[in-house]
């Protein structure tokens, strides 16, 4: 019957504590209310066809209600809608209210990507790993704008927040993959901010978490070709840094503050600089590319002009990997994709 | 006569002669500074109506748009800029242009001061002057929109609007400077009803209509001032990097959200509130019916406008809200539910006993009557916080307001249209086409959204330029729904233009409705009634045969 019921309905596999109940209310709301729609309209149809108009001049009774009337009207709707909204409500303190024992994992949004860590092991872009049949509770925040983290297989669903954590939790009860999606539009890659939660049983969980520690060399490797896993951007970005040894920006540029023949990288992209022509000028992408191809255009206050062309020396994507090194350099770097071996680094 | 007027007691001139004398006020003046600049609020209402149909076809060009490009997922027809941007020109059109003063500014600005004996609203040049503060906020809105197009969704959510690349700052003002248009037509309306009420017209002898309208202007003029206010600050922050909403400057996002809310809920009631009275005069005129529960419907109204005020937090169940106070707005929005009950259950009354004739607009009652009950069904459905936690942000709500904001909304319009057609014109419509549009509309309409609460269901978020493969076959269903609404749509502007130019002539009261507004000649004169102020004696809706009742004199 349920089973049937949630074929109709279009509902998607439950498969967490949390989804059972919500199915059951769901259930017993959504046919109370195709019941009273479908009767209201027939109610309607059949007082057309039963008092239809006779005579164009016909007259009719005067009916007005009583006050018992008036009063059924009024409590049969508001003794179904507490009903729903008590089980409801029941069930949302229950879902927002983590069990002490639960297991923590912290989820970070940011456009246009999941990022999670647990507090003491591996950090990882878009898929999460939890065992099944045990209470996980998930600290919720975000980068940059809202998102959402929604996962409709447990019939969760909470805002990330930048600034701020939220909280929910649940407990998964069939081992399988399940989507991941954002619910709160965050710009224009909002609909590709999808992810996966990988339920495993205990022991290949347990084994999971192991093989995370080890941290061989081959899954570091295996990670780094997997090229589905690791966004593109990270692998730029070691490119970036390898050239930016080899073209020889090293010599001048520091990467850890320090001033030297020229301004250093580190937090360099977005900062606003000085010019010498006395205008002030935004770093960002243009601007780093214009300053390999073209150093003395725009003259940062306080240097020589000194700097070598670039032009025909790098081609287009060594340029992007440079640009995407130096934008990395903007906060302590962060590490995408699945994990390495026993990281702690907190989540950014 | 209808002894329930002592309209005509102006002399015993005969029909004719009126006319020479007082000419209808769609020939008072034929120049087009004298309708411009014309303080007749029917004149004005008509004006209304022409923007607000351009407005509608606008909004709905770019809902057919978004249908097409849902059809396949992965692009379709454009790229994600342009879809993100597409729906956000369709939402801020159809609610900022379109669904606000759709029925207030046309229909009410038209028929309350008929409705109540008046020769005019109690501010005839300010009435004038919201038309073209409307018209100055939509010029400056939709310009932004086209130089920069936004991209945040009508609800321009912080901290992306603070954001964003594109330009919020004249889409912003704009809105802003249509708020002002919506206070000005609250204030006048709610004046005319204190001030303006013909002798023998009390509280409880308006019509039900006119209920409405004054409970929507109480809205309007207690929320639009809340969201004035945050436009001003999101556009201050915006250009001069303010720290109120946006978190790297110590604001807070979901501030942003409770203000929105404490306008836009209401507002959703702004939008439905008329709606409900047009129904209540439709369906009283078409059963030939006195209102079953008169006060109960008119209380009711003003029931809405008060717990409307308090259920907003319901749009943040989990954005990180305390539990309690989900609790507390998940009871409040049941309120509002009960009090939509009561409404749905006395039209239904009305109906029982009477003798109806199903004319158009009683087809559009029917549809409204699913709509209403569906729509609010799954909004209290909604409002069962467990089961809002999955649905929210889904097609589940978009389906949901969809259902009962324009779905409702859009029945009640095109009933008034054609309640009020003869009204207004003087001529009459083609019936035949009128009903089978009526069932194509009806029929698009829950093709288009039913499948979409399935979509929700299944998972699908809303404002997605593409989509997992599996929320397909919905996706299609939903297309093909739009495209036989807007074939419906199609139908209605040709026969009623047609109707325009060759309809037969109406004759004062086609509908033998004892609505106030029908004991004016039709059109109606420049100043509403010829001769001395009229008087009502009798409640409104009142169609009981005078041998057959002993008529009651209380409710
Ligand atoms: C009667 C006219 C109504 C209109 C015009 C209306 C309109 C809307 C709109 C526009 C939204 C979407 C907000 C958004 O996410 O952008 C919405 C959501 C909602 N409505 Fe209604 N609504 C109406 C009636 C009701 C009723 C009667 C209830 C319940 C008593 C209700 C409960 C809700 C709830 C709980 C939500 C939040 C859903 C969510 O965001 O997940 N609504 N409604
Ligand atoms: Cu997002």
């Amino acid at each position: 019957m349920s089973e049937l019921l949630n074929n109709l309905l279009f509902l998607p596999e439950s498969a967490s504590t949390f989804a059972e109940r919500v199915d059951l209310l769901h259930h017993f709301v959504v046919v109370t209310t195709i019941v009273m729609s479908l009767g209201t309209g027939l109610a309607a149809l059949f007082m057309f066809f039963r008092y239809r108009r006779r005579t164009p001049a016909q007259a009719t009774e005067y009916v007005v209600p009583t006050l018992k009337t008036e009063f059924l009207f009024v409590s049969v709707p508001l003794v179904f809608f507490l009903a729903w909204f008590g089980i409801g409500f029941r069930d949302f303190t229950w879902v927002t209210t983590p069990p002490k024992d639960s297991m923590d994992v912290y989820v970070m949004g940011k456009q246009w990507m999941w990022k999670f860590s647990y507090p003491e092991g591996p950090n990882g872009v878009n898929v999460l790993h939890v065992p099944a049949n045990r209470p996980v509770r998930l600290l919720i925040t975000s980068r940059d704008v809202l998102h959402s983290f929604y996962v409709p297989a447990f019939r969760i669903k909470m805002d990330a927040l930048p600034g701020r954590y939220t909280q929910i939790w649940f407990e998964a009860t069939k081992p399988g993959t399940y989507q991941v999606l954002c619910t709160e539009y965050c710009g224009l890659s909002h609909s590709k901010m999808l992810a996966e939660v990988v339920v495993l049983p205990q022991e290949e969980y347990d084994n999971w978490i192991k093989e995370q520690r080890r941290g061989r060399l081959q899954d570091r490797q295996d990670a780094l070709a997997d090229t589905s896993l690791v966004p593109p951007v990270a692998r730029m970005v070691e490119q970036g840094q390898v050239l930016a040894g080899t073209q020889g920006c090293l010599k001048c540029h520091s990467v850890d503050g320090s001033q030297h023949i020229g301004p250093t990288f580190l937090g360099m992209y977005d900062r606003v600089e000085k010019l010498d022509d006395g205008q002030q000028i935004r770093v960002d992408e243009a601007y780093i590319t214009q300053s390999m191809m073209d150093p003395g255009a725009h003259l940062v206050s306080g240097y020589q002009n000194v700097m070598p062309t670039y032009q025909g020396k790098l081609q287009g994507p060594e340029t992007a990997a440079i640009v995407e090194y130096i934008k990395s350099l903007r906060t302590p770097a962060v590490r995408e994709g699945a994990s390495e071996g026993p990281a702690y680094d907190p989540i950014q | 006569m209808t002894p329930s007027s002592s309209l005509d007691t102006a002399g015993a001139a005969p029909h004719g002669e009126h006319h020479d004398h007082h000419p209808n006020y769609l020939v008072d003046g034929t120049t087009i500074k004298s309708w411009l600049l014309t303080v007749d609020h029917k004149r004005i209402g008509l004006m209304f109506l022409f923007w607000v149909l351009l407005f509608f076809l606008v909004g709905g060009i770019f809902a057919l748009l978004i249908r097409i490009e849902l059809l396949t997922p992965g692009p379709t027809i454009m790229d994600a800029m342009t879809y993100n941007r597409t729906f956000t020109l369709h939402g801020l059109v159809m609610i900022f242009l379109f669904m606000i003063p759709a029925i207030p500014a046309v229909f009410g600005n038209f028929m309350l001061p008929l409705m109540l004996g008046a020769k005019d609203v109690a501010f005839p040049r300010l009435n004038l002057a919201s038309l073209y503060i409307y018209l100055a906020g939509a010029v400056i809105a939709l310009w932004g929109m086209l130089n920069g197009g936004l991209d945040t969704g009508w609800t321009f959510y912080t901290p992306y609007s603070t954001h964003t690349t594109t330009t919020v700052a004249p889409v912003l003002f704009g809105a802003f400077i249509i708020g002002f248009s919506s206070i000005a037509t609250g204030i006048n309306f709610i004046v005319t009803c204190h001030t303006m009420r013909a002798p023998g017209i009390t509280w409880f002898k308006m019509p039900l209509f006119v209920w409405a309208i004054y409970a929507t202007s109480c809205i309007q003029v207690l929320a639009t001032p809340v969201i004035g206010l945050l436009l001003v600050l999101v556009t201050v922050e915006n250009l001069f990097s303010f720290g109120m909403f946006d978190p790297a400057r110590g604001g807070d996002p979901v501030l942003f959200q409770h203000l929105f809310w404490f306008y836009s809920h209401p507002a959703v009631y702004i939008m439905v509130l008329p709606a409900f009275g047009v129904m209540s005069e439709v369906v009283s005129t078409f059963s030939r019916k006195n209102i079953f529960g008169y006060r109960a419907v008119a209380y009711s109204s003003l029931g809405i406008a008060f717990v409307g005020f308090f259920a907003w937090g319901h749009h943040m169940f989990v954005s990180g809200q305390s539990t309690f106070d989900a609790g507390v707005f998940g009871v409040l929005t049941m309120l509002v539910g009960v009090f939509t009950a009561i409404k749905v259950f006395n039209w239904i009354g009305t109906v029982y006993k009477g003798a109806v004739d199903f004319k158009t607009p009683f087809a559009y009652f029917c549809g409204f009557l699913f709509f209403t009950v569906f729509g609010g069904m799954t909004g209290i459905a909604l409002g069962t916080v467990s089961l809002d936690v999955p649905w929210h942000d889904t097609y589940f709500v978009v389906a949901h307001f969809h259902f009962i904001m324009v779905g409702a909304t859009i029945m009640a319009f095109l009933a008034a249209l054609h309640y009020w057609f003869p009204k207004m014109f003087g001529r009459t419509y083609h019936e035949g086409w009128g009903l089978v549009s009526a069932a194509l509309i009806i029929l698009g309409f829950n093709a288009t959204f039913i499948p979409q609460f399935l979509l929700g269901n299944n998972g699908m978020p809303r404002r997605y330029y593409d989509y997992p493969e599996r929320f397909q076959a919905l996706n299609v269903a939903s297309t093909a729904g739009a495209s036989l609404l807007a074939f419906g749509f199609i139908i209605i502007a040709l026969y009623l233009a047609y109707a325009l130019v060759y309809g037969k002539a109406a004759g004062k009261n086609p509908w033998r409705s004892k609505g106030y507004e029908w004991q004016s000649e039709s059109p109606p004169p420049t100043h509403n009634f010829v001769g001395p102020q009229p008087t009502f004696p009798e409640e409104p809706h009142f169609y009981v045969d005078p041998k057959k009742a002993e008529v009651p004199d209380a409710v």
